[in-house]
């Protein structure tokens, strides 16, 4: 087991280190071969159904670190898919290959320190590993060197690394907390942690939690501390907007959820699901807003991001167990839903040149695959059945019912039913409307087709018959968090 | 019995001289917010992270922590000389140093940043927290260095001034991990001060990108993403 994890940490940093002297067909092919295999190992670890430790206690992956794992796993391996073909050799070809060669091994870093992320054992590390997150996607987010990429890659380091200073007071606070019961010099592991947590000082432990949902939630998208994310999204190449709103903002929820643990344990569960109440309801008004009136496509979809971060805010202030299984679902199910979506807006940019929702019509005319597809991702953002996100939201639904929150659980889908519109007249105005003269039909690359077929199909997997195996997992994790206490 | 006073005394004495340097940090932090050129933000955050490294060895010779002697001298090589010396550089790069990027007139920036001091200080005092490191009065100044950065970040509209306040900001969790996490292991202090680095590395990246690209340090010029 433990040759796993450490195989986990390696692979896609040994990746990156050779995508820097690989040509780019060699570095396509090595960056597709170590999302496969993280991918592969993650999916590896679920039948174990047991904790995975290495490099004595460093690294530990339980059932809640490996439905993150899974999801960092899954969109690397998608991302990849996609980037194949979006990487194209134009203009200079010195600096074509130096844009390749950068953009691979950044690409293969930023899914080294995503994947690090729950793979560490202990708050400490979780904190550099989201903090280098921040740093390298920064970089990726400017890759391009528009206007706009450079202010919106300042926005974000600047934004983010402050509101991950916070997370770190959080994190102090929480190593302070402990003192009293693990004495004055001890490691913020895990099991350690919640094993004293029920002796920790309680307005310490609140504290710690009101300032990580601040600071985690700064990286995780919440109001009022998103600003930095639609601009990010938007801005970034489109394969880094996929991975950062696949995967980076659930890292960090992730984070999040580490510290929900803990406190859960030291205060009981009124406080943390209070805190998160509030910020997800914040977040899901506000993005429900937005999405109403948005003329670029990937800040509609950044906005979409802001909705799916609030509901996983609001799905675990449900006390009810099945809440938080559905929490953990729509984890995976956003981050298949969303990457595919933004896989859709690259091919949709490509073709038609542009962001803006004004200036594409005729979607669905133009691009016989990724047009449809596209619009499929839609419906699944919007929790349609038969995709993942139907069956998440619905189990976080029933869990705010069965928690008799029923007038939170009715607000709840109320917001959700006005994203809805807001994102499906834009879909259908940009898709479903006849081709305009002079806009060829047919698809940029099939490799980008490819990555959007990959999502879907994960997303009918998670809707219509989820592995057993990933329910189990769900619900250990959910156990781990300490629900059903 | 004198030996007694003598110990009581040169604690008192101890915990005076960490009460006078945590002061001094915040201290610095207010200059650095009305600091017109850059160039003096600059100085003044190395004289700001050199007080937070005599802080760590004044924890580390009254608690017997040898880790944070390695502490200090890691931190003292890195926020006073390395990080000063990159951001210095870019400035002389790009010549012409920006004055007065503030939003805001000095007096109400002052204003503001002494009431959020005190907010700072107040809310912290209602917290059960006693440390046997330095004085809780330290972790107090932590909160408000940490408020008033974040107000040098917003009040003020140059690259230079939101990197310096983000590298300030971080100076004061450091003050907050000596009073609150003395006993921290080194490996998790090391991580963070590379991670420190790292973001260092980044922003000069960044500000230099923006200055090639605009010709300017202020951000008046990223205005444009909205909505």
């Amino acid at each position: 087991m433990s040759a796993v994890l450490v195989a986990i940490m390696v692979i896609p940093f040994a990746a990156s280190l050779a995508c820097w002297w690989a040509p780019a067909g060699l570095a396509k092919a090595l960056t597709l071969t170590a999302g496969v295999a993280t991918f592969g190992l993650a999916v590896g670890l679920v039948s174990s159904g047991r904790v995975a430790t290495a490099l004595s206690g460093w690294l530990r992956v339980d059932s809640l670190s490996l439905v993150f794992l899974l999801a960092v796993g899954f969109l690397y391996t998608s991302t990849a898919v996609f980037t194949i073909g979006y990487v194209r050799p134009s203009g200079d070809p010195l600096d074509a290959a130096r844009y390749s060669r950068r953009f691979f091994s950044g690409l293969n870093l930023f899914a080294w320190a995503m994947a690090m992320a729950p793979l560490v054992n202990g708050l400490a590390l979780l904190w550099v590993a989201i903090e280098v997150t921040t740093v390298i996607s920064a970089l990726l987010v400017a890759i391009d060197d528009t206007d706009g990429a450079i202010e919106a890659a300042w926005k974000y380091v600047l934004i983010a690394s402050m509101g991950l200073s916070i997370a770190l007071l959080a994190t102090l606070v929480m190593y302070y907390a402990g003192t009293s019961a693990l004495g004055s010099s001890y490691e913020l592991f895990y099991p350690k942690l919640l094993g004293a947590a029920h002796g920790f000082p309680p307005e310490v432990v609140r504290l710690s939690f009101g300032l990580a949902v601040l600071g985690f939630g700064t990286k995780m998208g919440l109001v009022p501390v998103h600003t930095w994310l639609p601009d990010a999204h938007s801005e970034a190449p489109t394969p880094i907007s996929a991975l950062l709103s696949g995967a980076v903002l659930t890292i960090s929820f992730y984070a999040i959820l580490r510290f929900y643990q803990v406190t859960v344990r030291a205060v009981g569960p009124a406080f943390p699901r209070d805190v998160l109440l509030v910020f997800g309801l914040a977040s899901l008004v506000l993005a429900a807003l937005y999405l109403a009136s948005q003329r670029d496509l990937k800040r509609l979809l950044a906005y979409s991001s802001v909705e799916h971060m609030g509901i996983l805010a609001i799905g675990m202030s449900f006390s009810a167990p099945v809440a938080v299984v559905g929490v953990l679902l729509h984890v995976l199910a956003h981050a298949a839903a969303k990457s595919t979506a933004f896989f859709g807006a690259g091919s949709v940019i490509r073709k038609f040149g542009t962001k803006e929702l004004d200036r594409v019509r005729g979607g669905v005319g133009a691009l016989p695959w990724s047009g449809p597809m596209l619009l499929l991702a839609v419906l699944a953002l919007s929790a349609m059945p038969p995709f993942g996100i139907f069956r998440s939201e619905f189990l976080i639904v029933e869990g705010g019912l069965r928690s008799s929150a029923t007038a939170l659980a009715a607000v709840l889908v109320a917001l959700v039913t006005i994203a809805f519109l807001g994102i499906s007249w834009y879909a259908s105005q940009t898709m479903l409307t006849p081709l305009p003269d002079g806009v060829l039909r047919g698809e940029t690359s099939n490799w980008m087709v490819g990555s959007m077929a990959i999502g879907l199909g994960a997303l009918v997997l998670l809707g219509v018959h989820p592995p057993a195996q990933l329910s189990e997992l769900l619900a250990r994790a959910a156990s781990e968090l300490g629900t059903t206490r | 019995m004198s030996a007694l006073t003598a110990a009581v005394s040169s604690q008192s004495t101890i915990t005076d001289a960490a009460e006078a340097v945590a002061i001094l940090v915040l201290l610095s932090e207010f200059a650095m917010l009305r600091a017109a050129l850059s160039r003096s933000q600059v100085r003044l955050y190395a004289f700001q992270s050199l007080s937070v490294s005599a802080l760590a060895v004044i924890v580390a010779a009254t608690r017997h922590i040898g880790d944070l002697y390695v502490l200090a001298g890691l931190s003292l090589v890195l926020k006073v000389i390395i990080v000063p010396a990159i951001v210095l550089r870019l400035l002389r790069e790009v010549e012409g140093d920006l004055a007065g990027s503030h939003r805001l007139g000095v007096a109400s920036m002052v204003l503001l940043a002494i009431a959020l001091s005190v907010f700072g200080i107040f809310v912290v005092g209602t917290m059960p927290i006693h440390s046997k490191s330095l004085p809780v009065l330290a972790f107090a100044v932590a909160a408000a260095v940490i408020l008033v950065a974040f107000l040098l970040v917003i009040v003020r509209s140059d690259v230079v001034s939101q990197a310096v306040g983000f590298f300030s900001l971080e100076n004061g969790v450091s003050v907050a991990s000596l009073v609150l996490a003395a006993g921290l292991p080194l490996i998790a202090e090391v991580a963070f001060l590379f991670d420190l680095l790292v973001a260092v590395v980044v922003f000069g990246v960044l500000m230099r990108v923006h200055h090639g690209r605009t010709s300017t340090l202020s951000t008046r010029t990223l205005e444009r993403l909205r909505g």
